[in-house]
């Protein structure tokens, strides 16, 4: 029996069971994936917003204001990397009145850092911009974090204050009994809980007409990006926006806080929640707008692109509420990330609403050693680390300079990956320039090791994502 | 180790590039030198290319690659050349300063008074070619899955579709078939193949499996893994023409679109690189615009044969013992300009008129009887007819003392003219 079961490990769930998990309370987080941070929070545009562009008053300028206030601490006791670059919504001479009216808007939502610049200001800070645009927004405290870091250290934080991790758990049923909800998976295995939270992203509706609620739907926007070569990081030192439209804040160019440059996304709203496809259609976009802020964006040096799914809910705004026990967080969609940890707060308020009461532990642990500290450390520390432990002098990912050291450490830290991207994910390796041509062989060797698994049983990313089918030759 | 190293000569790289001008540079006389080896033994990718076809030139006969290589880890060996396996080369500074990393050693620095490039290249990766659909498990680049089979011992795949017919993917059509997958296609963008004449003979039509010229991979389709792909056709701007889509059923998508030299030390140490090569810019010698810096084998220039990355190391291996030996400099500074039609020279830029020197060069496209011609200004110095040449093979011609004392400008140029 649990206390709580949290519905979904993308970054809402995440932010919500490390909150919660400062509570001497049994938590539970259920996800259909085979890692966290699968859905809508594995592919976004990686910002944090200063939260100057949702409506006043509504639910996504309040939280994500707060959240951006909130996000660098945040980051600082999980160990995640955060760097407040500052965005610009530029704007040819024809939108000024737009770029304005953002300014005002951002006033009234409480933003502070927010200045309206003229061409002059505008192309002395960004040299790379077209020279076509004459006014655009400065958000000094926007901010760059990558999202799924981000939730996997909020996750492992969470269960390394005793939350427990379901993976390959896709909630199917909710039955209320007497003050407990039962939860069945489509693979059968059944809990009990007292509180359910629903943070299923894209599926957030699917699961709150389970609990009896059909008041709203959530429906998949189609996001395309480009992810450019680390040599491309300083293109742009802020992140580049146009003027926004109904469809979202258009296509952006970004540097990521690992040093890549993001030029994306593009808007298209689709009926299948799993269709991640990229589109000729969606390339020939990106092309195009990118071109239209930022001169000679390098997209020859493209050297991945993929497709993120924004959960879009019915009523414009996020949906958040509580009802007998159930709340429910849906349309999660931007500024979603930026939100998260001011969510995460509200709900606790919610809970106790709902009735929840329980003690604060005594032994709660607030930090997680940062994932990527040993990249960080100076040639003398990492030698003593070497000394120690041979593993970490031996590189596995050459694009990333990442050892087999820390390979082993990830693959044994909560949230503890079992596939291919898992480990990507947390260590990065696979994700420089050659894509994980050479080192995905050895990664593939060293999950199988560390987790006492045949080499063909480990999968790109779970399900029927084989790597390998058999052996060449011997026993099959 | 101490963080205070001297050598005379440092290689990055124990492939056959590394090792082949390490040897030379012994024979040369040198002997404080050191191999630094990522991998955990020699040989580099060789290791994996258990087919046979390399040393056809140097050693007449025909040998697997570990045969290859391990000639030359013998010629190491008997010559108790130093080198570490296991070991990252980190950083190469504008100074010569090596700063690497190892289990054993940790990082270390070794102040070097000659280097010796050898990364070797990497393959172009799925990303950068932006084909739509799904990014399903089953997407290799060829060499990977080589060394899933070859290596591991393991199939990643079962019903394959290639695209690009590099060499590596000619040489995986014929591996998979080997160990029972059925390879039902190889696209190729280009209306020709990239690859040797030979692997299309051997690796293709040998096994009947059919290489589709200008078509390309259009859509990857399947959720957990891949379960087949949209080919079409491409037009002569290489644009895919819609109404000949054709869907054909897969797992396993493997890609042989490129090599890429892998010149992240060379940049690091300041070093620029050709457009066309991305490699150096190097001398006759290899050496770089770094006095004292070669670089050898696949990271100056990607080759086709084995044996030519040998035989230029140990130009490399020879030059960096002159340098160590106190000579410097050229005595002349003749630039190798191209017409477009040879779409680059390996060396750049000649610097001296002692010896003959042998010029690499690629063309952009399929030539039928046509005259390999180089100039000085109007002056004709070599003029030689070939029947065929492919973007795939290799060509050279060889530019003699007498041809660099003899010219009035300081600039040879290649092209590619009818017969």
């Amino acid at each position: 029996m649990y206390d709580i079961a949290i519905i979904g490990a993308g970054v809402v769930g995440g932010m919500i069971a490390r909150t919660l998990s400062k509570y001497d309370a049994k938590i539970c987080i259920l996800e259909k994936e085979n890692d966290v941070a699968m859905g809508a929070t594995r592919a976004n545009s990686a910002i944090v917003h200063a939260g100057f562009d949702a409506k006043e008053g509504s639910f996504k300028a309040r939280f994500n204001v707060r959240g951006s206030e909130m996000m660098e601490q945040v980051a600082k006791e999980l160990g995640v990397k955060y760097k407040r670059n500052g965005a610009l919504v530029v704007g040819f001479e024809n939108e000024r009145s737009e770029v304005e009216a953002l300014y005002e808007r951002g006033i009234k939502n409480g933003v502070k850092g927010l200045s309206v610049l003229n061409k002059e200001e505008l192309h002395a800070i960004e040299p790379n911009l077209n020279k076509e645009l004459t006014c655009a927004l400065l958000a000094e405290t926007s901010a760059i974090i990558c999202p799924y870091e981000l939730t996997i250290a909020a996750i492992g934080n969470a269960m390394d204050n005793g939350a427990e991790l379901l993976l390959n758990f896709k909630v199917e049923g909710v039955k209320k009994d007497a003050d407990t909800f039962r939860i069945v998976a489509a693979d059968g295995r059944e809990i009990e809980a007292k509180y359910i939270i629903n943070a299923a992203g894209l599926y957030s509706d699917d699961i709150a007409a389970l609990t009896g609620d059909c008041d709203f739907s959530v429906h998949a926007r189609r996001g395309e990006y480009m992810l450019l070569d680390k040599e491309c990081g300083n293109f742009t030192e802020r992140t580049i926006f146009h003027t926004p439209s109904k469809m979202g804040k258009g296509i952006l160019v970004s540097p990521t806080v690992d040093g890549n440059l993001l030029v994306g996304p593009t808007a298209v709203d689709i009926d299948d929640k799993s269709d991640n496809s990229t589109t000729a259609e969606g390339f020939a976009t990106l092309r195009e707008k990118a071109a239209e802020n930022v001169y000679g964006v390098p997209l020859f040096k493209v050297i991945t692109s993929f497709t993120g799914l924004r959960a879009v809910g019915s009523t414009g705004d996020f949906i958040i509420k509580s009802r007998d026990g159930v709340i429910t967080l849906a349309g999660i969609e931007s500024p979603g990330l930026s939100s998260a940890p001011a969510i995460a707060e509200y709900v606790e308020e919610l809970l106790v609403k709902e009735g929840f009461s329980a003690d604060k532990k005594t032994n709660y642990i607030s930090t997680r050693k940062p994932a990527h500290y040993f990249r960080e450390l100076s040639m003398d520390e990492k030698n003593e680390i070497i000394k120690k432990d041979s593993r970490y002098g031996k590189i596995v990912c050459r694009c990333e300079s990442i050892t087999e050291g820390e390979i082993v450490e990830a693959i044994n830290t909560n949230p503890r990956p079992t596939d291919l991207d898992g480990v990507k994910r947390r260590t990065r390796s696979g994700m420089g320039r050659c894509q994980g041509g050479f080192c995905s062989p050895t990664i593939v060797e060293i999950l199988a090791r560390e987790m006492n698994a045949p080499f063909e049983s480990i999968t790109k990313f779970g399900g029927d994502s084989i790597i390998n089918y058999r052996k060449t030759k011997g026993d099959n | 180790m101490s963080s205070c190293i001297k050598k005379d000569l440092v290689i990055i790289g124990g492939g056959p590039a590394g090792m082949s001008a390490a040897v030379a540079a012994y024979d040369a006389g040198v002997r404080d030198l050191i191999i630094l080896e990522r991998e955990s033994s020699l040989g580099g990718i060789l290791k994996q290319c258990i087919h046979n076809g390399f040393g056809l030139h140097r050693f007449k006969e025909e040998l697997t690659g570990p045969e290859y290589a391990y000639r030359y880890e013998v010629q190491v060996r008997e010559r108790n050349i130093p080198f570490k396996t296991g070991t990252m080369v980190l950083d190469v500074s504008s100074d010569k300063i090596v700063t690497a990393m190892n289990s054993e050693d940790g990082i270390f620095t070794i102040e070097a008074k000659t280097i010796i490039l050898a990364m070797g290249c990497r393959e172009r990766p799925k990303g950068a070619l932006n084909i739509a659909g799904k990014r399903p498990a089953g997407i290799f680049t060829a060499g990977t899955a080589q060394k899933f089979v070859n290596m591991n011992g393991y199939m990643p795949g079962n019903k394959v579709v290639i695209l690009g017919s590099g060499d590596i993917g000619l040489i995986m059509a014929r591996r998979m078939t080997l160990e029972g997958a059925k390879v039902e296609a190889v696209c190729e963008l280009m209306p020709y193949s990239g690859g040797l004449a030979r692997n299309i003979e051997q690796c293709l039509n040998d096994f009947g499996i059919p290489l589709m010229l200008s078509h390309t991979v259009v859509e990857i389709h399947g959720k957990d893994r891949v379960t087949g792909v949209t080919i079409a056709k491409v037009d002569e701007n290489r644009k895919p023409i819609p109404e000949s889509r054709k869907y054909i059923e897969c797992d396993t998508l493997l890609l042989s679109v490129g090599l890429l030299p892998e010149n992240e030390l060379t940049k690091a140490a300041g070093i620029s690189l050709d457009r066309i090569t991305n490699g150096a810019v190097v001398d006759q010698n290899r050496q770089t615009e770094i006095e004292g810096v070669y670089a050898c084998g696949n990271v100056l220039h990607v080759h086709d044969l084995v044996d030519f990355v040998s035989e230029e190391a140990e130009i490399a291996g020879k030059a960096a013992a002159e340098y160590i030996n106190g000579k410097r400099g050229g005595e002349c500074d003749v630039k190798l300009v191209t017409d477009g039609k040879v779409r680059y020279t390996v060396p750049q830029k000649i610097s001296s008129a002692d010896e003959n020197v042998t010029v690499y060069f690629r063309v952009a496209d399929v030539y039928r009887d046509i005259r390999i011609i180089v100039r000085d200004g109007e002056n004709v110095l070599i003029n030689k007819k070939k029947i065929k040449v492919a973007p795939g093979e290799m060509e050279t011609v060889t530019v003699t003392p007498e041809m660099i004392r003899g010219m009035n400008g300081n600039t040879l140029s290649f092209s590619i003219e009818n017969a």
